[in-house]
C-alpha cells in the first residue's frame, strides 16, 4: 500500500508512473488543501481573471482519481511520521499506515520575522486559496506592496495590476528575477513593467510592515527610512521545503529532504519528490533544491516507479523557467550567469528596443545555459543540447541565428534526433530497411486533402 | 513497436512545402485550402517546422514521445497523451499560453498560435487524429520525403 502526502505535480507524476505498471496496489493521497490537483502556477492567471476556477481544477481530467483507483483525502494535514510503525499522523488525530511513503508536500512561503508580519492584510501567493483572498481584497484597495521580485512576486504583481491595483515591488537584489535572469534581461522586463505603471525598487531591504493604527497595514518601511504606501502587503520572498515532520522522524535534511537517485530518503521505504526534496543536479555536483514544475513531475515519476519495484534513476534536475510578463515571453535554463565566469564563453544578441535578447553560455564547447527574451521559438532545442551535452564547436557561429533549428546541426546529429533514437537502429542495414529507396509509383492523386470542393 | 511517427527522409525533400499546405488545410475550419488561406483569420499555423539551407531541407514535427517533456512541463494540464493511441495532444481551451512546453521540448516541436478569439495557445502535430488514413502531410508529399512508420 502506497501513501502519498501532498497532491500536486510530484504526486501526480508518481500516481501516473505507478499505474503504468501496477493497476491494483492501493494508493492513498492526503492533502491539506481542499482541492483536487490544480496547476499551481496558473493561480496568477486566476488572479488576472483570465482563468476560472473550473479550468484551473482541470489539471487532470474529471474522474482522474477514480480511474486511477486513488483514495483522495482532502483537508488533512500530516504533522508526524512514525517510520517504525509505518504510519503517518494527521493534525486531526487520524492515522494512516503505509508500506511505501512519498513525501510530496511542496514548499511554503518564507516570511522573515518582520515587525508587523502578523498584521491584517498581509498575504502570500502560492495556493488557490491565497489567490482567492487576493482577488477578493483587490476589489476594495488601491495600492499593494509586494516584497520580493522573484517569479511569485512578479506574477502576483501582474495579477493585481490586471485588477486595477497600483503595485510597488521591493527587491533585495540589483535586479528582478535574479535567479532566472541576468542584469540585461532583468532590466528589459523591468522597463516594460515600469512602462505599464509598476514601481520597482531594487537593492531595497524591507525593515518593517507598517500598522495603520487599526491593526491593518498602511505600507512598509525600507532600511534607510523610506516608506512605501500600500493597502495590502504580499510577502513573496520565496518558498522553503514544507517538511516540519521530517527531523523528528529521523529523515535526513539539508535545506530540503535529501534523496538518492531513486528519490528515496535515508529511511527505507520513505521517498520524497518535488519542491520538498533536495536531489541530484544535472549540471552541478552537489544536491540542490530545484523548485520547478517539470522536475517535480520527473521526480514524482522516478519515485513512483521505484516504489513499485521498477528501478528508475533520476538523471538530475536542470533549472529552467518560462515566464511571460506583461506580454514579454522569456525562457531561461541552466547556468547562464555563472558567479565565476572564467572558463565560460558567452554568445549575446541584444535588441533592447524590440525587447529581444538572446544569451547563450558555453563551457568546453557545450551549451550549459541560455536566456531568451522576446523571441522564444524553439528554446527547447537548446535544452536538448544541454541535456545531450552536444559538442557545438562545428556550428557555434550559428547558435544565435534567427530561426536557429536542426538544419544547423551536422547531418548525423539531426538524423539521430529525427528517428534513430526512436527506431533504435544503429547499423546501416536497418536504416536501409526503414528508409527504403524512393518509390516512384506514388502520385499526388493519392492526396485528398489538397483537392478542392 | 510503439507509436507510429512521421519521419523525414531529407534526401528526398525538395522544399515544396506541400506538407505545410496540407497541414494548414486539414486543421482549418473549412478543411478547404483556398478558404483556409484566404478567408480564415488568423490563419491556422502549420504544425510542421520546415527548415531549409539550400540544397538541404526537411520537415520535422512532434515525436509523440513515450515520456513527453512537454506534458511534464505543462502547468495547466492541457497536454495529454492518449493511453490507447499514444498521440500527444493539446486542449486549447485549457492551455494558458505559458510556453513551458516550448521550453521543455528538445525537438522544438511546439509553436505559438493565435486563436480566432485572440487567445494565445500552443500548438503542435496531432498526427491528424481521427482522420483515419495517413497524416495529411505524409499523403501530400509528392516525393515520399515523409514516411509514417
Amino acid at each position: 500500500m502506497i501513501t502519498i502526502i501532498g497532491n500536486s505535480v510530484a504526486a501526480i507524476g508518481a500516481i501516473e508512473a505507478i499505474r503504468k505498471v501496477d493497476k491494483e496496489i492501493p494508493i492513498t493521497v492526503i492533502s491539506k488543501e481542499p482541492y483536487i490537483a490544480y496547476g499551481k502556477p496558473v493561480i496568477s492567471d486566476f488572479l488576472k481573471g483570465k482563468v476560472k476556477e473550473e479550468k484551473l481544477l482541470s489539471y487532470r481530467r474529471q474522474g482522474f482519481y477514480e480511474k486511477n483507483n486513488v483514495k483522495l483525502i482532502l483537508n488533512e494535514e500530516i504533522v508526524s511520521i512514525e517510520p517504525e510503525k509505518k504510519k503517518v499522523i494527521a493534525k486531526s488525530g487520524n492515522e494512516y499506515t503505509y508500506k511505501k511513503l512519498l513525501i510530496a508536500t511542496g514548499g511554503v512561503p518564507f516570511i522573515p520575522p518582520f515587525k508587523g508580519k502578523d498584521l491584517k492584510n498581509v498575504y502570500t501567493f502560492t495556493t488557490l486559496d491565497d489567490a482567492k483572498k487576493l482577488l477578493e481584497v483587490s476589489k476594495n484597495i488601491k495600492k499593494a506592496v509586494i516584497i520580493g521580485g522573484g517569479l511569485i512576486g512578479l506574477k502576483a504583481a501582474e495579477g493585481l495590476h490586471a485588477q486595477g491595483v497600483k503595485v510597488s515591488i521591493i527587491e533585495l537584489m540589483d535586479r528582478i528575477l535574479s535567479l532566472a535572469f541576468d542584469k540585461v534581461s532583468g532590466s528589459i522586463v523591468e522597463n516594460r513593467m515600469t512602462d505599464v505603471g509598476i514601481d520597482i525598487y531594487t537593492e531595497a531591504s524591507t525593515e518593517e510592515i507598517l500598522d495603520d493604527g487599526t491593526g491593518s497595514v498602511r505600507g512598509i518601511r525600507l532600511k534607510g527610512g523610506r516608506e512605501i504606501e500600500g493597502d495590502i502587503v504580499v510577502v513573496a520572498i520565496g518558498v522553503v521545503p514544507n517538511a516540519p515532520f521530517a527531523k523528528s522522524a529521523g529523515i535526513e535534511m539539508n535545506r530540503g529532504i535529501l534523496v538518492d537517485e531513486h528519490m528515496e530518503t535515508n529511511i527505507k521505504d520513505i521517498y520524497a519528490a518535488g519542491d520538498v526534496a533536495e536531489a541530484k543536479q544535472f549540471l552541478y555536483e552537489q544536491k540542490m533544491l530545484l523548485p520547478i514544475w517539470p522536475d517535480a513531475y520527473k521526480q514524482g515519476r522516478v519515485a513512483g516507479y521505484n516504489m513499485v519495484g521498477v528501478e528508475r534513476i533520476y538523471e538530475g534536475g536542470l533549472s529552467m523557467n518560462s515566464i511571460e510578463l506583461f506580454g514579454i515571453s522569456t525562457i531561461s535554463a541552466g547556468v547562464h550567469t555563472p558567479q565565476n565566469p572564467q572558463g565560460y564563453e558567452f554568445l549575446i544578441d541584444l535588441n533592447e528596443k524590440q525587447y529581444r535578447y538572446r544569451k547563450i553560455a558555453l563551457k568546453d564547447n557545450k551549451v550549459v545555459g541560455f536566456i531568451f527574451v522576446g523571441d522564444i521559438d524553439r528554446a527547447g532545442i537548446f535544452v536538448g543540447l544541454i541535456r545531450d551535452k552536444v559538442d557545438v564547436s562545428t556550428f557555434k557561429d550559428k547558435l544565435l541565428k534567427k530561426d536557429f533549428g536542426f538544419i544547423e546541426l551536422p547531418y548525423e546529429l539531426r538524423q539521430e534526433r529525427f528517428w534513430k533514437r526512436f527506431l533504435e537502429v544503429k547499423d546501416a542495414a536497418c536504416i536501409e530497411r526503414i528508409c527504403p529507396q524512393y518509390t516512384p509509383e506514388y502520385t499526388l492523386s493519392d492526396s485528398e486533402v489538397i483537392d478542392g470542393e | 513497436m510503439s507509436i507510429k511517427r512521421v519521419y523525414p527522409r531529407e534526401e528526398f525533400c525538395m522544399g515544396c512545402r506541400l506538407c505545410e499546405v496540407a497541414c494548414i488545410t486539414v486543421h482549418s475550419e473549412s478543411g478547404d485550402t483556398i478558404k483556409a488561406y484566404k478567408k480564415e483569420f488568423p490563419r491556422e499555423p502549420s504544425r510542421i517546422w520546415f527548415e531549409e539551407k539550400k540544397p538541404e531541407c526537411f520537415s520535422f514535427m512532434c515525436r509523440h514521445c513515450d515520456e513527453p517533456d512537454c506534458l511534464e512541463a505543462c502547468i495547466s494540464g492541457a497536454i495529454t497523451k492518449d493511453p490507447e493511441t499514444s498521440i500527444v495532444t493539446i486542449d486549447e481551451d485549457i492551455c494558458v499560453g505559458c510556453w513551458s512546453c516550448i521550453m521543455a521540448c528538445p525537438y522544438g516541436a511546439l509553436k505559438k498560435k493565435v486563436r480566432k478569439d485572440n487567445k494565445m495557445v500552443s500548438t503542435k502535430c496531432d498526427l491528424c487524429i481521427g482522420r483515419g488514413i495517413n497524416p495529411a502531410c505524409v499523403q501530400a508529399c509528392p516525393n515520399r520525403a515523409l514516411v509514417f512508420k
